[in-house]
């Protein structure tokens, strides 16, 4: 275990991007990055975007069986980007570092989701379903959140 | 994974008389708005609609439900969503050979607990918030479906039965392209 925290020193989170069913950005945030694209950020979010669903639809089509979850993360020498997608389609795309295990990365989205997204940005009465998130309080309890996670690791 | 004190939604219940007299107040504010029954009936299913949309988020949330495998499997979470939200267990029956439509039967119907429905008003759909935010819902998870009222207690049935039929399964929206 002690080792286990060790290697979790190591972890950090460098951005987040969600994303509703129709591909609309709805909330971006980054905690560390250095390296820009040229692109604006919608232009890169649509990018993203298509990306992930050309590689969704790829990779379901060369699955050998049938499966349910599909497509989930892929691992670059920097950084690992993950997806996780609701049963409702919403998008939650995570770049990290390398040290996180797909699976803690998974528990963190899903419990992003529950106890961040839909308690601030689904219960409140302010936001518009479709509509890029705009309430500052989402914001900063998303920030909090993944802050406050064992993932989480400023390495500045 | 979660943090311990950050759920609060499950301590937060209100009192069920309280819950019917709120929604009688505001179906009696939409008739007084709207000059035509069906016009009333039509808010109601479209306010419905508005609350399914945003209330599966909080089903899959706390079931940490995934997709579903065929319709049945639907009908049983649209029971637990019952369940879930207005504390109701409606009886699933009355599949149809196809298995694309089923009915959910109400013993009791917690929305209209003190409700007497006024002869003028005999075509009123008083639970029609039901059918609406039961399509807003499945809406979000790929299904599209129709659901209104086969029999109502307010109107001299013997049950309560709100039927569902499966149209068409939505597919992920292709992202538009730009080249």
């Amino acid at each position: 275990l002690i080792l286990l925290d060790s290697l979790l020193q190591e972890m950090t989170i460098y951005n987040l991007y969600l994303f509703d069913r129709d591909g609309t950005l709805l909330f971006y945030h980054e905690w560390i990055r250095t390296k820009y694209t040229s692109m604006s950020k919608g232009e890169e979010a649509k990018l993203l975007y298509g990306m992930l669903f050309s590689l969704k639809s790829f990779c379901a089509k060369l699955s050998p069986a049938d499966m349910k979850t599909g497509f989930m993360s892929y691992k670059t020498s920097i950084y690992r980007l993950s997806l996780y997608e609701t049963a409702s389609s919403l998008k939650f795309v995570v770049n990290t570092d390398n040290e996180s295990s797909q699976q803690e990365i998974r528990d963190l989205m899903c419990s992003l989701y529950s106890n961040v997204y839909v308690e601030f940005a689904i219960k409140s009465p302010m936001s518009v379903p479709g509509e890029m998130v705009t309430s500052n309080l989402f914001r900063t309890k998303v920030d909090q959140f993944i802050k406050s996670s064992s993932l989480y690791k400023n390495t500045e | 994974m979660s943090r311990p004190g950050s759920r609060t939604a499950d301590t937060k219940k209100v009192s069920g008389e309280l819950f019917s007299l709120t929604y009688g107040a505001l179906v009696a504010q939409i008739v007084k708005d709207y000059q035509s029954v069906e016009d009333v009936n039509k808010q109601l299913e479209k306010m419905g609609y508005n609350i399914g949309v945003r209330i599966i988020e909080d089903f899959l949330a706390r079931t940490k439900e995934g997709k579903c495998t065929d319709f049945r499997d639907t009908a049983e979470k649209v029971q637990m969503g019952f369940k879930m939200f207005i504390n109701v267990s409606p009886t699933i029956t009355s599949w149809t050979s196809a298995s694309d439509e089923f009915s959910l039967i109400f013993e009791s119907n917690p929305l209209a607990e003190f409700v007497e429905l006024p002869d003028n008003y005999s075509h009123l759909k008083y639970s029609n918030i039901l059918c609406g935010a039961i399509r807003g819902a499945l809406e979000m998870v790929h299904l599209e479906v129709a659901a209104w009222f086969a029999q109502d207690n307010l109107k001299g049935d013997n049950v309560t039965e709100l039927r569902v039929k499966f149209i068409r399964k939505i597919e992920d929206t292709v992202p538009a392209g730009d080249d």
